[in-house]
């Protein structure tokens, strides 16, 4: 994040080829096929209930209102929602990124017993989802006494294998030397950890709570599971469920959608470079 | 690389490569609380509900836990032999049939795409990856507006009068249609990253030596791209068997029309929260959790095989 002011603005001008031209119109023609739902949408939410749901469609309102936006404010506990998904997103993503680091660490770089049984459990789990064991699982959180709490919404989401298998093959591939070094010179091994390999690795742990964010910002199925009361739903929830519950209101509904959607995106548009990067560099996209 | 200085000093060398390794042991010993704290949380979240999920399956137990009592294999019998499970278990395999051969292929063509064009890169992966950043729930209402007979602009764009939602026919093929849209962007990163990590080299080389685009494409790019590909492949199978938020939120939160689209998931949380019947969803959960098991043993197997025929 810091090198993005020290990079050097480069733009070599390229010459527009032939085949460049048409590569370029081929990327607009398919970009604005992928972007026409969420301009329907954007267009959708600033036209009345009414003209909405009139036939024929028609893509551009006739009158411009922001009435769906306001009545989303005034009507929802759309505030409340965009509170609890931050709330949880952003407690599952910090103990994601700290259990799963010092998890991949642990199995990568130290020895103790039963550790390659333990590393088959956790590879096992990489098949487990709460979609895969919802009813057991409901049922264990349940017995727990976590239904309808935070608790209960943000426990479960911490324990995936995915994560602590990324940072495992990563941290493999750090040299031992590094360490070897600062042992050598006295250093323990949690002092070893968090002054050479957590710097270290700083694009790949981004990578992991980028990716955390997004899919704990967006997760629908087991806050869906786990949560009745309204008041501690998360933006997908409660647009999903209570707006679908009235009887659907296209235009609030679509301006509800994007406001869930907008945080992502912003988030995408700031850190995309270190999201590109982090694919390529957690070994995701390696061998 | 020995240089005569080198090997005038390796005595010293080897005392403190002995010291070395004392204190390297010392250094990487006793790492369990490293692993401790994930351990706690996988323990309570994916092991202990596991072995509860095998427990309860062999139950009658209702959601409240109350009263249940051992039925041996009955509702693993009663699973293997009712039609509904099958149906649904069908429409998640059709799903995933239709998804992962499309995704893969879009996905490849997207990052060749934004790989060749030299102007705007950053425009080309906002746009092609920006669906992937809408909750599920967020996309599937944007498409069931898009696909709703009469008042949806997918129709009268392309000139239709196409009941997606509504017919059996065309209800599935709506949610795959969603899907590609809404979660391609994710595979064509994985992609683009592994097109960039392709050295220049190979394609100077292969150029000095005459080979056209078509040649450079099919002799280096997709070779060097088999390993990417398999990844894609093999996260779109477990990520496309597990159907469930696409298409409860586009069917109005039904099994669509004539239970067309209800998926295995779906099925087993109706059971569960619906039904009450929490020991026969926990026997299909576990029946779930083997079918998920066997395809990724199944691909490990593959990818084994494969290894060591190349070799």
């Amino acid at each position: 994040m810091t090198t993005a002011t020290t990079t050097p603005v480069r733009k070599s001008r390229k010459p527009w080829t032939p085949s460049q031209i048409v590569l370029t119109l081929l990327g607009v023609a398919v970009s604005a096929v992928f972007l026409a739902p969420i301009a329907a949408a954007l267009l959708t939410s600033l036209k009345s209930e009414a003209e909405a749901a009139e036939i024929p469609p028609h893509w551009l309102p006739k009158v411009w209102t922001g009435q769906a936006w306001k009545g989303l404010w005034e009507t929802g506990n759309i505030t409340n929602w965009f509170v609890n998904s931050l709330v949880v997103s952003v407690l599952v993503t910090a103990v994601v990124v700290t259990v799963a680091a010092l998890a991949g660490y642990g199995f990568a770089r130290t020895e103790f017993k039963g550790k390659s049984v333990l590393m088959g459990v956790v590879m096992a789990g990489l098949m487990i989802s709460p979609a895969v064991l919802g009813v057991p699982l409901f049922t264990t959180v349940q017995q727990m006494g976590m239904v309808d709490t935070y608790w209960g919404m943000i426990l479960p989401q911490c324990a995936p294998a995915a994560m602590v298998y990324i940072l495992y093959k990563f941290f493999q591939g750090i040299p031992r030397e590094l360490e070897e070094a600062a042992f050598i010179d006295g250093a323990g091994r949690w002092r070893v950890f968090f002054t050479i390999i957590v710097p270290l690795s700083r694009p790949s742990l981004s990578a992991v709570g980028i990716f955390t964010f997004i899919a704990s910002w967006n997760n629908f199925l087991w806050p869906y599971m786990v949560t009745n009361n309204p008041d501690l739903m998360t933006m997908p929830n409660g647009i999903a469920t209570v707006m679908n519950s009235y009887g659907i209101q296209w235009a609030q509904l679509m301006a509800g959608g994007l406001m869930a959607g907008l945080p992502l995106i912003i988030v995408f548009v700031f850190f995309q470079r270190q999201i590109v990067a982090g694919v390529a560099h957690t070994g995701l996209a390696g061998q | 690389m020995t240089t005569s200085a080198e090997t005038v000093i390796a005595p010293a060398r080897v005392k403190t490569a002995a010291t070395a390794t004392v204190r390297r042991k010392q250094g990487f010993q006793h790492g369990g609380w490293f692993v401790a704290p994930f351990l706690a949380l996988f323990v309570l979240f994916v092991v202990w509900p596991l072995l509860r999920g095998v427990y309860l399956s062999f139950t009658d137990a209702n959601i409240s836990g109350d009263s249940a009592s051992f039925v041996g294999l009955d509702n693993y019998r009663e699973a293997l032999n009712d039609q509904a499970m099958w149906d649904a278990l069908g429409h998640s395999a059709y799903f995933t049939l239709l998804v992962v051969p499309c995704i893969t292929v879009l996905a490849f063509l997207l990052a060749m795409l934004a790989h060749h064009i030299e102007r705007g890169k950053w425009l080309w992966r906002l746009c092609f990856f920006v669906p992937f950043l809408l909750p599920s729930t967020v996309a599937a209402n944007m498409w069931q507006w898009l696909f709703t007979q009469g008042i949806g602009l997918f129709n009268e764009t392309f000139g239709l009068d196409t009941p997606w939602l509504t017919d059996k026919s065309y209800a599935m093929l709506a949610i795959v249609i969603a899907t590609l849209w809404w979660t391609v962007g994710f595979s064509f990163l994985l992609y683009l990253a592994a097109l960039q990590g392709i050295p220049d080299h190979l394609y100077e080389a292969a150029e000095l030596d005459g080979a056209n685009a078509w040649h450079r494409m099919v002799h280096i790019t997709l070779p060097m791209l088999r390993h990417i590909t398999g990844l894609v492949i093999a996260l779109q199978i477990l990520a496309s068997l597990q159907l469930f938020d696409q298409a409860v939120v586009m069917m109005d939160f039904g099994p669509g029309p004539e239970i067309s689209t209800r998926s295995f998931v779906q099925y087993t949380l109706e059971q569960g929260f619906t039904s009450y019947r929490v020991g026969y969803a926990s026997a299909m959960s576990i029946i779930f959790f083997v079918i998920i098991a066997a395809v990724a043993l199944a691909r490990m197997a593959l990818l084994r095989n494969r290894e060591e025929g190349g070799r």
